[in-house]
């Protein structure tokens, strides 16, 4: 299981050459983290990961199987049991928590049910349980248009977490969110993977975060992987060269103080994590 | 401090206001578009004649029962048109949205299918509408005879393209994120349609099929001629025989199912906010 993905180039139609000759190995079961500048081609590997791009060079095996030379409904079946955090909440504004956190499922569930719970929610305690773990549990029967960025990036991440998926993968799931809350909830993924025994990926803005929380660290520089370590071996050289482009190496910190953008968040009660 | 650059679009934009009025100004002649003779001594007379005619409005007692059971006559045509353009408008519509492409992500090894399928779906739609609905109604006369059978398949069929290309459209328009990201989580279409898509595009939607509803309501003017009843019937007949009194009448009929149709559109898309 896991993933491997051997020689993969990508270069996107507008002829932005994101991903060139990529080779990556990882096992069932591993959390790795993803670091590198904006514009690196992180989330581009995330989306071939997550069986949403297709490469234009080399051989991608997620999970097993090989996900453009099988048939249609194979390819659904895949992409059910991956489970993918974008970066900007993909949720409609209008649509409420408890749908958004439910539509986690419409890749398992027949289309019975998923008409079924437009009209009454299937399965509310399942999809309170996930928020709650993210704090959001109150917020079960609310708009998505009523919460704060932060919130709507917790309630996506909610949405996954629902979903179960054999291979988790979250592109900057905390960009949103001030340091400390970002801390609990890059935590409360690392312990989610680690308890179902899946394979986790993330990418992640704040290097200090990915070294703190992930066994496994790749640095992605020009749509190629700079180095490939265990986070405990990870040098600042390495990380300055990684992000010569923008000047300084990006962090989290420790720090309390909160990002003004996120009142909301600041205000709420401490996080619970499990 | 450095002077500000000139806006870049700024020529483009005098340019292409330019041409269109080049090109409007031809088209005005060909279309003898003189707005100076609707002021002529003459014409003046005319129209006021005309208008004149239509008053006082006729509110006579067996006038009224008629226009009534017109009235229903032309709703239960008009509705029946749009709930049978629907059935074609709604399989045809989703069929012709690229955001509802599964083959599309990736892009998968078979979307040359997908993409000439909605060429042709296009295509169809194009057909459907690209004939007048009185077309259709003359040849569905030959077939069922005079009556309303004919206009509402001459309604459905248009509008069922009309509504169809338009569905589409709206559909497309809308943030397709949403959508797309529960397709790549391999969630099928109609399931994406419902928790992405209609969630976002449903106002828009439903006042789009009311208005279209409301036009229905005055094409059976249209399917009067075809002998199909109702409202058309009663003004072919009135303008027949120069009663300006009962085609004063019908118009106002005509004129409060407009603004029902606006209160009930409004009143939807309020709901739907």
């Amino acid at each position: 299981m896991g993933f491997s993905l051997k020689g993969v180039g990508l270069t996107h139609a507008n002829g932005f050459r994101a991903l060139r000759d990529v080779d990556l190995r990882v096992a069932s079961g591993e959390r790795v983290a993803l670091v590198g500048a904006s514009g690196a081609g992180k989330t581009t590997l995330l989306r071939v990961l997550a069986a949403a791009l297709r490469p234009d060079a080399g051989q991608v095996s997620l999970l097993g199987t090989d996900p453009w030379t099988g048939s249609p409904a194979a390819l659904r079946r895949l992409r059910a049991r991956i489970g993918l955090v974008h970066q900007a909440p993909p949720i409609p504004p209008r649509q409420r928590v408890v749908t958004a956190v439910l539509a986690g499922r419409l890749g398992q569930w027949p289309l019975w049910k998923a008409l079924a719970s437009l009209l009454y929610p299937v399965d509310p305690e399942g999809a309170r349980q996930q928020l709650a773990r993210l704090d959001l549990g109150e917020r079960l029967y609310e708009r998505c248009d009523r919460l704060s960025g932060g919130q709507l990036q917790r309630v996506a991440l909610a949405r996954v977490l629902y979903q179960q998926p054999d291979l988790f993968l979250a592109d900057e799931p905390v960009s949103a969110m001030d340091p400390a809350l970002s801390e609990l909830t890059v935590a409360l993924l690392n312990e989610e993977a680690a308890r179902r025994g899946v394979t986790l990926v993330a990418s992640l803005h704040a290097v200090d975060l990915a070294l703190r929380h992930f066994p496994r660290v790749i640095g992605v520089k020009d749509g190629q992987i700079l180095f490939d370590l265990p986070a405990g071996q990870v040098r600042e050289a390495q990380l300055r060269e990684l992000y010569a482009a923008e000047g300084s190496v990006p962090l989290a910190g420790m720090a309390v103080p909160m990002d003004a953008g996120q009142p909301a968040v600041a205000g709420s009660p401490p996080f619970r994590c499990a | 401090m450095s002077a500000v650059r000139r806006d870049p679009a700024a020529l483009p934009r005098l340019g292409w206001t330019l041409a269109a009025l080049v090109l409007l100004w031809p088209l005005l002649r060909l279309a003898d578009f003189e707005p100076a003779r609707l002021l002529e001594e003459g014409n003046l007379r005319a129209m006021g004649h005309f208008i004149g005619g239509f008053l006082p409005m006729e509110t006579s007692h067996d006038f009224l029962a008629l226009l009534g059971k017109a009235t229903v006559e032309t709703l239960a045509m008009a509705t029946a048109g749009i709930a049978l353009s629907s059935l074609l408008a709604v399989p045809l519509g989703l069929a012709m949205t690229r955001a509802l492409s599964i083959s599309r992500i990736g892009p998968g090894r078979r979307a040359w299918i997908g993409v000439s399928l909605r060429a042709l779906v296009r295509a169809l739609l194009a057909v459907l509408r690209g004939i007048p609905e009185l077309v259709w109604a003359l040849l569905f006369v030959r077939i069922f005879g005079l009556g309303a059978s004919a206009g509402v398949l001459a309604l459905g069929i248009t509008y069922g393209g009309m509504l169809g290309k338009v569905y589409g459209e709206i559909l497309e328009s809308a943030d397709s994120r949403a959508t797309r990201g529960l397709l790549e989580a391999g969630s099928g279409r109609i399931a994406a349609l419902l928790y992405g898509l209609l969630p976002q595009a449903a106002g828009e939607l439903v006042s789009y099929t009311v208005y279209r509803w409301e036009c229905a309501v005055r094409a059976s003017v249209v399917m009067g001629f075809v002998g199909a009843g109702g409202l058309g019937q009663l003004m072919d007949q009135s303008m027949k025989m120069l009663n300006g009194g009962e085609a004063a009448s019908i118009l106002v009929t005509f004129l409060v199912l407009v603004l029902a149709a606006d209160g009930v559109s409004e009143f939807l898309r309020r709901r739907l906010a």
